[in-house]
């Protein structure tokens, strides 16, 4: 499994004269790498689910359970899958090289988004739906 | 002019008082081009933010319910408009928890009644954000017709931040069909803007989060969520950061610093609240709307885009 540090390398250098399909399906992939970290992280094995025809949006949804916090992510995860079906579905649009570039700044956000709850964890959430650090400690 | 929200309660919170004081001053301001006459809720306290939520949440739902109890009980009103998100966002959760839950019922009850004020009750008042008190009480029409100074040509990815629509069940008014705000897309923002002649860009990370909880147990990676945010924005081409909460907007302006000081990457885009450009575009001056008080620097680009 590649590591999350390898993985912001990869975004990071991610190349530009990729073919459009290819790259896209990697930027999907490599954010499902990175739900699948947060959820081993929590204890949990990552489905092989899809939902709405996808692994990101299930991983996402797991991620997301006993959580919500997390999902500060979903329209991140969304946003990507959306990107992705507009290369898919036309890789020769006139507008490709912007959608490529936007997937991937949506993949470096879910990164750095997981990453940054990862380190954090053990000071309780803050954010949009933060639940009491009461709740947690029983 | 619809005739609804012409006359709402107003809570500035804390915020609005200091760091987003440019918000508090623009939102003013364009309520009064605008004929809406805003109440200051009086003697009002703190929503209890993040921090008193963490550590007990009952006592959070107190304190917003304080607010809204003064607003409805004191002041006669039947809806308070509250411009940050995360006073929004409180006042919605105490508004559910009050509904749903009667713990926080008997809890509110009791320190309300200690604190020697009326208990407030859920559905006794409306909890809106400035963004609804514009889009409702105004609407896209009636700001076409009020627009003296276009905002044409000017490039604006819209920023909504998490607390805005984020968790979906304390905003049941939400997704409610066409004309209703959408919590996955939101839009109202968007509406207002371009109603006031903006050019909105298709900007994918308008609800992704901003690592405002990170910022001081972690700035470099708050420094980089938003770095991320504003090298979208600049890659969509815009001219401008709309935003629609201090807290989001503070932290965009001290992290686009930061990113330059720290990482060494400078990015172009500006940022400004939502009604300092529909000020601007109802022809107040940018001083007028506070525009002087951000740190971000937007003057020789709103006068190069003939708006200042």
């Amino acid at each position: 499994m590649t590591t999350l540090a390898d993985i912001e390398v990869r975004l990071n250098n991610f190349p530009k004269d990729a073919l459009a399909l290819e790259a896209v399906t990697e930027l999907l992939t490599m954010s499902e790498v990175v739900l699948e970290h947060w959820i081993f992280a929590k204890g949990g094995t990552p489905t092989e689910k899809q939902r709405e025809g996808f692994r990101l949006l299930a991983l996402h949804r797991q991620g997301a359970k006993g959580e919500p916090s997390f999902n500060a992510c979903r329209e991140t995860c969304r946003e990507l899958v959306y990107h992705y079906n507009l290369v898919k579905l036309d890789p020769d649009h006139v507008d490709i090289q912007r959608r490529l570039k936007m997937a991937l700044m949506i993949a470096k956000h879910l990164h750095l988004f997981v990453t940054g709850k990862m380190a954090d964890a053990g000071l309780g959430d803050f954010c949009c739906s933060s639940r009491p650090l009461h709740a947690q400690t029983g | 002019m619809t005739g609804k929200y012409k006359e709402v309660a107003y809570y500035p919170g804390c915020a609005l008082e200091g760091s987003g004081h440019a918000y508090d001053r623009s939102t003013k301001a364009v309520g009064k081009a605008l004929g809406l006459k805003l109440k200051e809720v009086e003697d009002w306290n703190c929503c209890g933010a993040m921090e008193v939520k963490n550590v007990d949440p009952k006592l959070q739902t107190y304190l917003s319910s304080r607010v809204m109890s003064i607003a409805a009980n004191e002041m006669g009103c039947d809806t308070v408009m509250a411009p940050c998100n995360g006073c929004y966002h409180n006042l919605k959760k105490a508004e559910f928890d009050l509904k749903n839950d009667d713990e926080s019922k008997e809890v509110v009850s009791r320190i309300s009644e200690k604190a020697g004020h009326e208990t407030y009750e859920a559905g006794q008042i409306e909890t809106i954000h400035a963004l609804d008190w514009i889009k409702e009480a105004i609407g896209e029409e009636g700001l076409r017709e009020r627009v003296k100074n276009s905002l044409d040509g000017l490039k604006v990815a819209n920023y909504y931040g998490c607390m805005y629509t984020r968790p979906r069940h304390i905003f049941p008014e939400k997704d409610q069909g066409p004309d209703s705000e959408s919590t996955s897309k939101p839009h109202f923002m968007d509406d207002i803007l371009e109603a006031a002649g903006a050019d909105n860009v298709d900007y994918p990370l308008k609800t992704a989060c901003c690592g405002g909880a990170h910022t001081l147990s972690d700035s470099d990676t708050s420094t980089k969520l938003v770095l991320n945010l504003l090298q979208a924005a600049d890659a969509c081409g815009a001219d401008v950061i709309a935003t629609e909460c201090p807290t989001c907007h503070s932290g965009l302006e001290m992290h686009q610093i930061r990113a330059e000081t720290e990482f060494g990457v400078k990015t172009d885009v500006k940022i400004l609240y939502f009604t300092q450009l529909l000020g601007m575009a109802l022809g107040l001056k940018p001083r007028k709307v506070g525009v002087h008080e951000n740190v971000s620097d937007s003057m020789e680009m709103l006068k190069k885009k003939g708006i200042a």
